[in-house]
């Protein structure tokens, strides 16, 4: 059986030291490991952006496609092979500014795979601006007088565009990042993991200390139930977002590829590509 | 007796003209005649004239008529926006509810029959339709017989006696014709057709079909005019083989998913129109750098940005030649007939996993809607060739390597294993990177990944890239275009002949990599090169320019009005040139 470190390979990150990407990276390859993965059963699927590096830095089959697409890239792969595990990842630029339409979409189809996004409220591989999830005030290259855009609130959209697995962690928080991805690849249908992943060399405010002294466990808070949608939401919203854990899990809904019709039990991938003869006929005769 | 006839409908969008069109010419094509039909429309569901043009014969015809025989008119504009395409001696039969008029200065005859009136008496305004179809055939003399099998098929779902009470309105609008004006009824007696059995269908169904038979199991794709048809068709019939379509949030989303499917292994395209094809750039790419396969099917409509999204254009070419940035590798194919569709179709994605590269099946609103009957399609002509996909097992990696998926080859072409695989892991990226896929930027591997690329189509197999009809070593005229055009110049090269100007016909069928060795002998042995192609600027006639050289005799006749060439647009504007 697979241990993590058959999950890696022998590429350094081009990563500064300190970047929360390297747990993030190192909880999808213990998650991996956990699940009793091989490392050819596993398909990570990123963007573009420092985080979208990622896949490069996992020893399993991997795609580096175009920025804002790893979700219809990695839905894709999930369609054609039922039987791979697909984790899809990326940066906050990524999936919620050049690819948000990808991610609410991706979110309410609920195909079976999983989304990680490394949150560091910028963009760090351009050198430095602001991104969606930067807060109000935020000072970047490209907000030199502070960003006057809210940050979105990431949690909020998820759990209103229909999601069934929600959860927020933090990299330095290694034990609960792995058991969240664990989870989430357990999870029949979409499963979205926000990860805060601090960025040491452009982001001065949202640090791993900063991060320490705002985040809020849900497991601390008395009664949470993450079954519960409306308890998610509000606590979302008292807390601006800045909870850990699994904030909502939707265990009755069925995932797109249960509730497709005629969605094949075995992968696509190993369908006929021959029409018999008898089937070619049948079809040329519905034209005459 | 005549062995053709030009018939056209025409009405208010969402009154039903379709389906007059529709019962009249499966009927036709059933009895053995040759059909060639197509639709003028709006951008809009409910109003606004539409009509459609059919074209019926007893031997094959590949384009619309110059003229027109017959016109049936639901509304007064029907008759001011189409008369003039009447030919002398030609027949109106009009809706008598509107007091139908014509100008008084042509030799045309005016038959006003109370098509609603008759339907209301038998029950539903709706059927005026029906009583249309009738009085057409009365006029040619079908015995409405014919419409039997038809109508049982369209309205059987809705009972029985919605079925005798539609055969009753045509009936009723034949027995109208013959009663009220006996003998003073001018009939176009149709000569009896071969009564075979052939397929009748729009260039959409055929691609369709031709995914299918090429072994498409995955489509992503995005709603559009004139592209919808393939993925309806698909929807339904792929499940059943074990495939699956989704409908995405946008075109890129589609095209994107396309190529992660493709990657996974399954054959997977996605089709759309202009619009949808400029999202897809940047993710066309991504297929060229990454060599994933991937078929892409445009029906090109009119340009630029929303355009003319009903009419027909042939203006996408360049962009789907070029458009991306970079330099990759791609197939841009066009088919020129409703067969070559479907085994183009097919054959792209052959051509995507032997090359692994994107493959663009391009047509035109034409060929893409226009209906008509295609002769039998060969189930043995289907070949499936997956090109260095590895199937079998794979021998153990060295500790933490990399399958070399992109191995530097001779013929450029590299093995391709698919994820899931043991021992065959390896990275994908659109970054420039070495052979087993990790990121590289030195100069060196970026020169030998680049060549390698570019080197896989130096000597691509492509079966038949030009349709010529030569018949002469040396010609007055060539002329030069693609897609749909072609039944209308194999129309104007026959009277051009007749006048004895000779002339050769070269059809291009694959655009990228263009194939210059077919083509150039036949531009030397030309006087002058005409490229017929609908859009403003050219852009075959540039295309044949950089490749073949010989700017100095090609000369262009375009049109870019939104409508299709008539075969005596190309034959008058190929007499000025001369």
């Amino acid at each position: 059986m697979a241990t993590f470190k058959d999950f890696r390979n022998d590429v350094k990150p081009n990563w500064c030291p300190g970047c929360g990407d390297f747990s993030v990276q190192a909880a999808i390859q213990r998650a991996a490991a956990n699940l009793g993965l091989e490392p050819h059963q596993l398909a990570v699927i990123s963007g573009i952006g420092c985080s979208g590096r990622i896949s490069g830095y996992i020893h399993s089959y991997g795609f580096h496609g175009t920025h804002g697409r790893a979700l219809p890239l990695a839905q894709g792969v999930k369609m054609a092979n039922r039987n791979l595990t697909v984790i899809a990842a990326g940066g906050d630029g990524d999936g919620f500014a050049i690819g948000m339409g990808h991610t609410i979409h991706a979110i309410r189809r609920n195909i079976d795979i999983t989304y990680i996004v490394m949150d560091n409220q910028i963009y760090g591989l351009t050198k430095g601006q602001t991104s969606p999830r930067s807060d109000v005030g935020f000072k970047t290259k490209s907000t030199p007088q502070g960003s006057v855009e809210p940050a979105l609130s990431i949690m909020e959209i998820a759990l209103s565009a229909g999601a069934t697995f929600v959860a927020q962690s933090f990299s330095s928080d290694l034990k609960e990042l792995t058991s969240l991805i664990e989870e989430g690849i357990k999870h029949k249908g979409f499963s979205l993991i926000n990860v805060f992943s601090p960025c040491v060399t452009y982001n001065k405010v949202n640090t791993y200390d900063w991060f320490k002294e705002n985040l809020v466990k849900v497991s601390d808070i008395e009664g949470y139930d993450p079954s519960d949608r409306a308890m998610a939401m509000q606590t979302v919203m008292k807390y601006k977002g800045l909870v850990t854990g699994l904030i909502y899990q939707n265990k009755e809904q069925k995932s797109y590829q249960e509730l497709l019709h005629g969605y094949s039990e075995t992968p696509l991938t190993e369908a006929d590509l021959r029409l018999s003869k008898e089937k070619f006929e049948e079809l040329v005769a519905e034209f005459m | 007796m005549i062995h053709q006839l030009s018939w056209k409908v025409g009405g208010q969008q969402g009154e039903g003209i379709e389906s007059t069109g529709e019962i009249f010419s499966i009927a036709l094509n059933r009895l053995g005649y040759y059909l060639y039909g197509y639709r003028h429309f709006s951008s809009r569901i409910k109003g606004g004239h539409t009509n459609n043009k059919i074209r019926v014969s007893t031997t094959p015809v590949r384009s619309i008529a110059d003229d027109l025989d017959i016109l049936v008119a639901f509304d007064q504009e029907s008759i001011d926006f189409n008369f003039h395409e009447l030919r002398d001696g030609g027949i109106v039969i009009a809706d008598a509810k509107f007091n139908p008029t014509i100008p008084e200065d042509r030799n045309v005859t005016l038959y006003a029959v109370p098509f609603t009136d008759i339907a209301t008496n038998l029950g539903t305004s709706l059927m005026k339709n029906m009583v249309a179809v009738g009085a057409s055939s009365a006029v040619l003399d079908i015995d409405i017989s014919a419409y039997q099998e038809v109508v049982q098929e369209i309205f059987g779902r809705k009972g029985q006696q919605v079925v005798e009470k539609n055969m009753e309105a045509i009936r009723a609008g034949a027995q109208y014709m013959k009663e009220q004006l006996g003998d003073r009824m001018q009939t176009m007696k149709l000569a009896k057709a071969d009564g075979k059995k052939r397929m009748f269908m729009i260039g959409n169904d055929a691609i369709a079909l031709g995914a299918l038979a090429g072994g498409a199991r995955f489509m992503a794709a995005y709603p559009i005019t004139p592209a919808s048809e393939i993925m309806e068709y698909l929807i339904k019939k792929l499940p059943e083989l074990g495939g699956a379509v989704i409908q995405t949030e946008d075109e890129i989303a589609a095209c994107t998913m396309a190529i992660g499917a493709n990657y996974a292994g399954v054959r997977a395209f996605t089709a759309s129109a202009g619009p949808g094809l400029s999202l897809m750039v940047e993710s066309i790419g991504l297929a060229g750098m990454t060599e994933t396969p991937l078929v892409i099917v445009d029906t090109q409509r009119g340009g630029p940005s929303t355009g003319l999204p009903t009419k027909q254009e042939q203006s996408d070419l360049m962009a789907m030649i070029y458009g991306t940035h970079g330099e990759i590798p791609k197939i841009v194919m066009a088919p020129s007939t409703v067969q070559e569709a479907f085994y183009d179709t097919a054959e792209a994605f052959n051509l995507a996993e032997e090359y692994q590269c994107p493959v663009i099946v391009l047509s035109d609103l034409q060929l893409s809607l226009g209906k008509q009957t295609v002769e039998p399609l060969e189930y043995d002509k289907i070949e499936i060739r997956r090109g260095k996909l590895v199937t079998g097992e794979l021998p153990p990696l060295e500790k933490k390597g990399n399958f070399k998926r992109y191995e530097v080859t001779e013929d450029g072409i590299s093995p391709r294993v698919l994820p899931g695989t043991p021992n065959g892991i390896h990275h994908v990226t659109g970054v420039e990177h070495a052979e087993t896929g990790t990121p590289s930027e030195a100069a060196a591997n970026r020169k030998a990944q680049m060549d390698k690329r570019l080197r896989k189509l130096k000597n691509i197999q492509f079966n038949t890239p030009v349709h010529k009809n030569v018949k002469h070593d040396e010609a007055d005229l060539l002329i030069v275009g693609f897609l749909s055009t072609r039944g209308a110049i194999e129309e104007a090269i026959e009277r051009l002949e007749q006048d004895g100007v000779k002339v050769n016909h070269a059809h291009i069928r694959l655009l990228h990599p263009f194939p210059t060795e077919e083509v150039l002998p036949l531009v030397e042995a030309a006087k002058k090169v005409v490229v017929v192609e609908q859009n403003a600027t050219g852009q075959l006639a540039n295309i044949l320019k950089m490749n073949v050289g010989h700017a100095e005799k090609i000369v262009n006749v375009l049109k870019y009005d939104g409508n299709p060439f008539l075969p005596n647009e190309v034959y008058t504007k190929c007499k000025e040139l001369l």
